[in-house]
């Protein structure tokens, strides 16, 4: 069923634990995004997946077979690489041919290949220049057309857009979306831009020290983060301070001036996680003050002094009259956009 | 105003370079010409050096086969060293860049070990191991069985190349090192990735890209080695010489200054046109990893 699967895979340095109990199905053509702060072992667990590294414990299946008694050079996978790796003294079509040539394709349909792979990725006529004379840009699509063009049963991309300038990540992040769905390769990106993976991924893994804090949609991970670790680590988020109180018929959720009836399972103090742009300014909820107002163009970026500690709100620019600085409002929210969790310690 | 301090701007790099110049000047470049305008000078046993312009020396290097076979031993010596220290001295440097931190400084040290002893102590070492009958290899090697009369060392062109070899390998390892640096440390993943085996990513991935590394080391390799005066010295003595212990020999024993100065030019300009010739030869040719 799981096209590739990782089973509680580990990976020690010495003593020190760099990827830990880290356990994965992936389907067949999905695109799955490793999202994480530096240093969370998204990378290792990549390289391990490609070989480069062998895990300390666990399994790397990829259909059923075991992954890691494989070569890496035996494995199949296309790999795009954070600095590209690009061989410099070989040409564009050089570089992608490569891959063909360990294969033994022949050489006439490699050549039909290499251009295809080229063309695919917007570099047709490019095939004589040498990485060195191309942009960032350029030596990226190459890199990629030089995984892609092996048939690979995985694409492993390891932070490819990171040396890129924010445009033009912009537009590589559209068009890698639009090559992979073409050619319904099973690819997984380690990155660690939020944005990146939202707008790619089917899935985000989303990881912190070497374990896994959640999996799922983009959509879930950001509306349903399950730690706060991943509803701060995925834009931005208000945490207020709250408590349930038991003494109210129906029992109440408390945060400051505001309550909503508590949700169940939960007592004592929690903590109330809502997305700025889920907050409104209404007649009665949170006590607060704005700070400062930000115009955006498409929408108001407000930072408040609340009743529960700052709070930022965001507001579509809709036309209507916004509140200005200095002024006393009131937060409100429904109940459906918080999440609510148990909060421990202070 | 604006163009006065212009000119001054415009001399100011001159000033700066002044005193470096002058000094390249003065103990290399009128040297330099004072040799060569010695080699067309003439010289008798009795009357010495006689400030006349005459071809006498250099018509006596053309046409003395000893000369030209002088000269063809020191060329065969220089690029036979070169020959082995790329041979030894790439795979060197492609094991010592893939050790861990404390073994790479540790091996760097015992690679630049060379330099570090004075070339009498390091020639003489090598005579004590090879050098006659009473070499210490010889004698071991000898009462082994193995071989029935010493290997020859002293006075061979063999014993010449292989202590050159010894000191100039610091020279080509650090060469190939530093195009080893400028490599991509995941390239070598990459090519695995890709389906090449250990042979073909050294072969197809790495040994282009350091190349220009393992050339540029044979240029200083073999430059020193066909100048190199010392090691020849104590090796080949006045048995087997090359062209700069002829030279010294014409300068010191015959005193044929002019004689000396002509084999010193010759030597000079052929290295010159050899160097030159193979960097341009080396820059076309890897155009695209210098970049």
């Amino acid at each position: 069923m799981a096209y590739l699967e990782l089973d509680r895979v580990a990976k020690q340095f010495g003593a020190q634990t760099v990827v830990d109990d880290f356990s994965l199905a992936v389907g067949k053509g999905e695109f799955i995004s490793f999202l994480g702060p530096s240093g969370c072992g998204k990378t290792t667990t990549l390289q391990m997946i490609a070989g480069f590294l062998d895990p300390t414990r666990g399994a790397i299946r990829l259909e059923d077979k075991d992954l890691t008694a494989i070569h890496p050079a035996k494995r199949g996978l296309g790999i795009v690489f954070q600095s590209y790796a690009l061989f410099p003294h070989m040409t564009a079509a050089e570089n992608v041919a490569f891959g063909l040539e360990m294969r033994n394709v022949p050489r006439a349909d490699r050549a039909e290949r290499v251009r295809a792979a080229l063309a695919m990725v917007g570099l047709a006529g490019y095939e004589d220049r040498h990485p060195r004379r191309m942009s960032g840009g350029q030596q990226q699509r190459v890199a990629l057309a030089r995984a892609l063009v092996i048939k690979p049963s995985v694409l492993l991309l390891d932070e490819p857009l990171s040396n890129l300038d924010a445009k033009l990540r912009e537009e590589m992040q559209i068009e890698l979306r639009q090559i992979q769905r073409t050619i319904g390769t099973t690819t997984i990106l380690v990155t660690h831009d939020q944005n990146e993976a939202m707008s790619l991924s089917d899935r985000i893994v989303v990881m912190s020290q070497g374990r896994i804090e959640q999996i799922g949609t983009p959509q879930e991970t950001y509306e349903k983060p399950a730690s706060a670790f991943v509803s701060q680590f995925l834009g931005k988020t208000n945490d207020f301070a709250g408590t349930i109180d038991r003494t109210a018929t129906p029992v109440r959720l408390v945060a400051g001036s505001w309550s909503a009836p508590a949700p169940a399972g939960l007592s004592g103090p929690v903590t109330v996680s809502i997305r700025p742009e889920r907050i409104g300014f209404g007649d009665a909820g949170l006590g607060a003050k704005i700070l400062t107002r930000i115009f955006q163009g498409n929408h108001w970026l407000f930072q408040c002094d609340s009743e529960c500690g700052p709070a930022i709100v965001i507001r579509q620019n809709d036309g209507k009259p916004q509140p200005t600085e200095g002024e006393a409002v009131r937060l409100t929210w429904r109940p459906e956009d918080m999440s609510v969790r148990a909060r421990t310690g202070g | 105003m604006s163009t006065v301090a212009e000119e001054r701007n415009a001399r100011a790099p001159w000033a700066l370079t002044a005193p470096a110049l002058m000094l390249f000047v003065g103990v290399l470049l009128i040297p330099l010409a004072m040799t060569v305008m010695l080699s067309f000078h003439d010289w008798g046993q009795y009357k010495g050096i006689e400030p006349v312009f005459i071809l006498k020396n250099w018509q006596e290097i053309a046409t003395d086969p000893y000369y030209a076979e002088m000269f063809r031993r020191t060329f065969r010596i220089a690029i036979l060293t070169t020959l082995l220290t790329a041979l030894l001295g790439a795979p060197e440097a492609y094991i010592l860049n893939r050790m861990s931190g404390r073994w790479k400084s540790f091996f760097l040290l015992v690679i630049l070990g060379p330099l570090l002893i004075s070339v009498v102590a390091r020639t003489l070492g090598w005579a004590l191991l090879f050098g006659g009958n009473n070499g210490l290899v010889n004698k071991l090697l000898m009462s082994l069985g193995v071989i029935r009369s010493p290997i020859p060392f002293m006075f061979t062109e063999t014993g010449m190349v292989v202590a050159l070899a010894h000191v100039m390998m610091p020279f080509m390892v650090l060469s190939v090192w530093a195009a080893l640096q400028r490599l991509d440390p995941q390239i070598e993943n990459a090519a695995m990735s890709l389906g090449a085996g250990p042979v073909t990513i050294i072969r197809r991935i790495i040994m282009p890209q350091i190349m220009p590394g393992v050339l540029s080391g044979a240029i200083i390799v073999f430059s020193l080695s066909a100048s190199a005066f010392a090691t020849p010295a104590i090796i080949g003595g006045r048995r087997l010489k090359v062209a700069a212990t002829l030279a010294y020999d014409e300068f010191l024993n015959t005193l044929n200054w002019p004689l000396g100065a002509a084999v010193a030019t010759l030597l000079l300009v052929a290295l010159v046109l050899i160097v030159v010739g193979s960097n341009a030869l080396i820059e076309r040719r890897y155009a695209e990893v210098f970049r």
